[in-house]
């Protein structure tokens, strides 16, 4: 048995292991409420089903917590990417609406390369609030967020803006070799985004920031430089999964577009394993975080789960999935576990007493 | 030597924060500073919630248009979704000494102490749109707006009639409002008193979509999956009836002849939507009370006895009423 256990350690060990164990255990859950929950079906050429909606939600989530990822790796966070998502989904949309031709490619082009522009700006902002004037993050991200927000409802006007564009539309529900455009936009800006910090320096140099940021440029790496590059491609990501969020209804929701995703993607890198402290970023942990999050709002309404409630059951979730993940946790529970059979006796002997 | 500048240097950000925040507080007071004329016009303090919808957009342009043509000279203030701002406001109307003073309050709660201020100085107030829970109603004349309960009724008794010939199970899924919210309360409950009427009538999903179009469309995507026989989609508002038709779409169904859909609010997208025969009915919840308010600000003034509770005049659209009602539809 002990070798079982030595040979699954590195198993259990890696720090994929729980949050994939709750993944599944929630996946499992929906398929006991439900049997045909994990059936996918090909249906007018592209497939359909529940676990296909959690993958297509969860996109924009993905690439929101991917530059969250390496904005905490550098010791930092952005709490202005829900007010990003909405300036970039309010500019885009309101570029096309006052298109002629709102299916023309060239209009949803330049919609795009306006709307990704004005982000990569506030990343930017955001960049040199940090890294040139010393704000804390918190604080000059916190700015973004609260004015942010009022810009996009100043660009919509504080209304809905509704847009009929074919080809805008198919960033947030078309498909591509049956599958939703969206996850492949997100997996390919999650593959350049890998390729470029781990196939490279630039990983090992945004940790190096995150670790230590005086002792990194007294070592020859370019600190400012770095933490003003991560928040930039923080709000690229942003943009783009703004994009994907107002195309999915087509229309921009100045007021409702990415609200609260900046903690929801928070949660997703922390659940991923990133430490808030910085220093170090795991990718693939926060795709399973960001795919945990959207399955447990999936969840909500596949099992039909009373909405009063439904905020509690997501709490005891997170709190079961952060606490499986301590490693000092854990070793509270296996300790109480192994030291279990002794302290029975020991009772037993207590009861004999009290009669005698 | 380090810590302290890091510590200046946030104190500093803070600051700036700070400054900000007043700096927009301040911008949302600048139409009260003036004092009230003496020309004998009567004058009507207004504090608005904000402009977080096209719905209240609409109101306030309403208001704004009645007031002018009522000849009655508005102090109009928003107060950008915050409680303080509102009280501060109101507080503003009671030095300046205006005739009326109405307000859409941000919150349920916590207005007594202005109120007894207000009460104090002789000026009548007026509730528009959202009730206050205070327990001494003599805090305030009357209250104008929606009847929630009653657009949920309406909702449900159309639907009680559309399908009085079905013999078998009526399948229907909800989609709610903001968990919580006076309108998801209501109009839940004033539906489901309605198809209470016939047995047939059944909710077998109810899920919150957040007033979203987002939300709607991601529950209705559940919804089609987890019941394989959906008849009525009721939705508690436009927005979320309009994400819903594409789920719907997706699912290779024909919404408004597979899925009968009924919503509330009859904003301008959504009326499209049922004159284009997508939507089946649609219970109006309007924003255009300000005629109805301004009658009310003139009776109060002349110290006459007005209802203690007076609803918005509604009406609800079915597709051929959509289709004639949409070229004059303001919002």
């Amino acid at each position: 048995m002990s070798t079982v256990k030595a040979r699954l350690a590195p198993v259990t060990g890696h720090r994929l292991f729980w949050p994939l164990v709750m993944l599944v255990v929630l996946l499992v859950a929906n398929t006991v409420y439900r049997p045909s929950f994990l059936s996918v079906e090909l249906k007018n050429g592209h497939l359909y089903g529940s676990l296909i909606d959690i993958v297509r939600l969860s996109a924009p989530l993905i690439l929101v917590a991917l530059g969250m990822s390496l904005v905490i790796a550098t010791g930092g966070i952005d709490l202005s990417v829900g007010s990003v998502v909405a300036v970039s989904g309010a500019v885009a949309c309101l570029y096309i609406s006052e298109q002629p031709d709102q299916n023309s490619l060239g209009g949803v082009f330049t919609a795009l390369a306006l709307a990704f522009g004005i982000a990569l700006l506030l990343g930017a902002w955001n960049g040199v609030l940090v890294a040139v004037i010393g704000i804390q993050p918190i604080i000059a991200t916190l700015i973004l967020m609260v004015a942010g927000r009022g810009l996009a409802q100043l660009i919509t006007s504080g209304q809905i803006i509704t847009i009929n564009s074919e080809p805008y539309k198919t960033i947030g529900v078309g498909h591509l070799l049956t599958l939703p455009f969206a996850i492949i936009i997100a997996l390919v800006v999650t593959v350049i985004v890998a390729v470029l910090t781990r196939r490279t320096a630039l990983g090992m140099i945004i940790e190096s920031v995150g670790g230590n940021a005086e002792a990194s440029r007294l070592a020859g790496v370019r600190s400012r430089r770095i933490t003003l590059l991560v928040y930039v491609v923080s709000a690229a990501c942003a943009a783009i999964a703004g994009f994907m969020m107002t195309a999915n209804v087509s229309s921009a929701d100045g007021n409702a577009a990415g609200l609260w995703v900046e903690l929801d993607a928070i949660l997703a890198v922390v659940i991923g394993g990133t430490s808030l402290a910085g220093g170090r970023f795991f990718l693939s942990g926060t795709i399973v975080g960001a795919l945990i999050i959207q399955t447990l709002t999936t969840s909500v309404y596949a099992m039909n789960i009373d909405p009063q409630t439904a905020l509690l059951f997501k709490a005891v979730v997170v709190i079961a999935v952060c606490l499986i993940q301590a490693p000092a946790f854990r070793a509270r529970f296996r300790r109480r576990k192994s030291l279990a059979p002794p302290p029975a006796p020991t009772a037993e002997k207590q009861k004999e007493q009290v009669p005698a | 030597m380090t810590r302290t500048t890091i510590t200046r240097r946030s104190l500093g950000a803070l600051l700036a924060a700070g400054l900000l925040a007043s700096g927009l507080t301040a911008c949302g007071n600048s139409d009260t500073g003036d004092s009230a004329s003496g020309d004998g016009k009567i004058v009507l303090g207004f504090s608005q919630v904000g402009a977080e919808s096209g719905w209240r957009t609409a109101n306030t342009t309403s208001i704004k248009e009645a007031a002018a043509e009522a000849g009655i000279e508005l102090k109009f203030d928003d107060a950008q979704q915050k409680q303080e701002n509102q009280i501060k406001a109101i507080r503003n109307y009671i030095q300046q000494k205006v005739d009326v003073i109405a307000f859409s309050p941000v919150v349920e709660s916590g207005w007594d102490t202005v109120l007894k201020e207000a009460k104090d100085a002789k000026i009548p107030v007026i509730l528009t749109d959202r009730a206050v829970d205070s327990a001494d109603k003599s805090l305030y004349k009357t209250f104008i707006g929606s009847d929630f309960v009653k657009e949920g009724r309406l909702a449900g008794e159309w639907l009680v009639k559309e399908k009085q010939a079905a013999t078998g199970p009526v399948n229907i899924v909800e989609l709610q409002g903001t968990t919580g919210s006076a309108p998801a309360n209501d109009r839940k409950k004033g539906f489901a008193e309605a198809i209470g009427a016939n047995p047939n009538l059944k909710v077998v999903a109810s899920q919150s979509g957040d007033f979203t179009r987002a939300g709607g469309k991601q529950v209705m995507e559940q919804f089609l999956k987890a019941n394989p026989k959906i008849d009525v989609l009721f939705a508690h508002n436009d927005d979320m009836g309009l994400g819903a038709l594409e789920a719907i779409t997706a699912a290779g169904k024909v919404p408004g002849k597979d899925i009968t859909i009924i919503t509330i609010d009859a904003v301008k997208d959504g009326m499209q939507a049922l004159a284009d025969g997508k939507f089946n009915f649609i219970a109006e919840c309007s924003p255009l009370l300000g005629p109805q308010l301004m009658e009310l600000v003139k009776k109060v003034k002349a110290g006459e006895e007005v209802p203690a509770r007076v609803e918005t005049e509604e009406t609800t659209f079915t597709q051929e009423q959509a289709k004639a009602a949409l070229p004059t539809r303001k919002y």
